[in-house]
């Protein structure tokens, strides 16, 4: 019978749900894992690889964490080629604005921009929502540093720290734990991160063909958004202390 | 045949407009307000064609507002210049241009002030000081003498003084009114010389 009602994906269940757009959300919880996490000096993100092939060429080219514009890297997760649409759709939107204005867009109205769309797609048409939640790491001069998140309803909020995708509220409650609010550099909120990502792959040791990492800080002339070569973020994880020592082409599919 | 000044002081902007709506050889109006507040720290001073200008200031003065109730911030000046900037270039090459010469006087919380010059071809300079129309023939070289930055307001005022005396004494339109505008942290006031 719930056919009847999920058939159209922008009709109302009886009990006045959404359900392609909760099923949507739920497609996103089986993705890859994305954590962000705001510090004094910036915000890291991390996300992990779910396709890991030994035959899959490993390209310098990330799968998961964009660059939007100058001032913002966001991180995805859910369906990817829904993703690249959306991504692009980011990019186009902020040098609008910048062709209008002259100036990068702020954080909110980027993150609004991209749920505006969102959200058209759980009101009109016969087309499926967008499978994508998104974790923004953006930086503008009204608000600093900011870390949006938003879903396939097109809802959006700013947090301290978040995660989205596989194990998010397991992601979640330990952030919750072991957020400081005040003083946290951004080497913690790197160190943050990458125990998070061990313990939610359930692994000791990591390498850069299951992780992606950017970070956005302060530089000398402005913001500066970085996201990490398989070569540094396999450094980064020596530093941690979580690299494998194996060989990543002897590695078990 | 209008008269529209600017310069930007230590930590102010400023602008000057004449009061008089002039069409052939008559004159129509005395106190006209040749000015509009975009947003509480941008000022927009106009002049040319009389319908074109106001017309096409409100036009922007409304979308600032807009864009501030929208985003819950409001444009910088740089920003709002920009925009202005962009719509008067989209409206040239229309069948609908406006021609409206202006400067944006703004201050920045972070940036503090500045002015911007814009002339009915949108072009668009960042500027210390400037004039549009026919005044700029006798201000520019006086603002270029008596001009430093850093200047207070007291200083400022007596440049913009020397510029009107020049202007009163050499220019063959009569202006005999003008509005002085200040820009600051304060937002905008009008101010007496």
């Amino acid at each position: 019978m719930s056919r009847r009602y999920d058939s159209r994906t922008t009709i109302f269940s009886p009990e006045g749900r959404l359900y392609q757009v909760e099923y949507a959300m739920e497609a996103i919880s089986h993705a890859g894992t994305v954590i962000g996490i705001q510090s004094n000096e910036g915000i890291v993100l991390a996300a992990e690889r779910k396709v890991t092939s030994k035959l899959l060429e490993q390209d310098s080219s990330t799968e998961k964490l964009y660059t939007i514009h100058n001032n913002m890297v966001a991180g995805v997760a859910g369906i990817t080629s829904d993703a690249n649409y959306l991504v692009e759709y980011a990019r186009t939107q902020a040098q609008q604005y910048y062709f209008s204005y002259g100036e990068e867009i702020p954080a909110e109205p980027m993150v609004q921009r991209l749920c505006d769309l969102k959200q058209s797609y759980t009101q009109y048409g016969g087309l499926r929502p967008f499978g994508v939640s998104f974790l923004y790491a953006g930086y503008d001069e009204h608000h600093g540093f900011q870390l949006y998140h938003s879903d396939p309803s097109g809802n959006y909020a700013g947090w301290k720290a978040n995660c989205i995708g596989a194990n998010h509220s397991k992601a979640q409650s330990i952030l919750k734990q072991e957020y400081k609010e005040e003083g946290l550099s951004l080497h913690e909120a790197t160190a943050l991160v990458v125990k998070i990502m061990t313990k939610l792959m359930d692994t000791a040791t990591l390498t850069s063909d299951k992780l992606e990492f950017a970070t956005l800080t302060r530089g000398g002339e402005g913001i500066v958004h970085h996201i990490y070569t398989p070569e540094e973020i396999n450094q980064l994880l020596k530093e941690q202390g979580v690299l494998a020592e194996t060989d990543p082409d002897q590695m078990e599919d | 045949m209008e008269c529209l000044l600017g310069l930007v002081g230590k930590d102010f902007a400023i602008t000057v407009t004449d009061t008089s709506v002039i069409r052939s050889i008559t004159v129509l109006k005395h106190n006209e307000n040749k000015s509009r507040e975009l947003n509480p720290h941008t000022l927009l001073a106009f002049c040319g064609e009389p319908g074109d200008t106001i017309n096409f200031a409100e036009f922007i003065q409304k979308n600032i507002k807009l864009y501030g109730i929208r985003n819950n911030v409001e444009l910088s000046p740089h920003a709002a210049a920009n925009f202005t900037r962009r719509e008067l270039a989209q409206a040239l090459r229309s069948r609908s241009s406006y021609q409206t010469n202006m400067l944006v006087a703004g201050y920045d919380a972070q940036k503090g002030p500045s002015l911007f010059w814009i002339d009915y071809l949108a072009a668009l300079v960042e500027v210390p000081f400037a004039a549009h129309g026919y005044c700029a023939y006798y201000c520019l070289s006086i603002m270029d003498r008596y001009y430093r930055k850093d200047m207070d307001l007291e200083e400022a005022k007596d440049v913009i003084r020397k510029c009107i005396d020049e202007l009163q004494h050499r220019f063959i339109i009569n202006l005999p009114r003008f509005v002085i505008q200040v820009v600051d942290k304060d937002g905008i006031r009008e101010i007496q010389l």
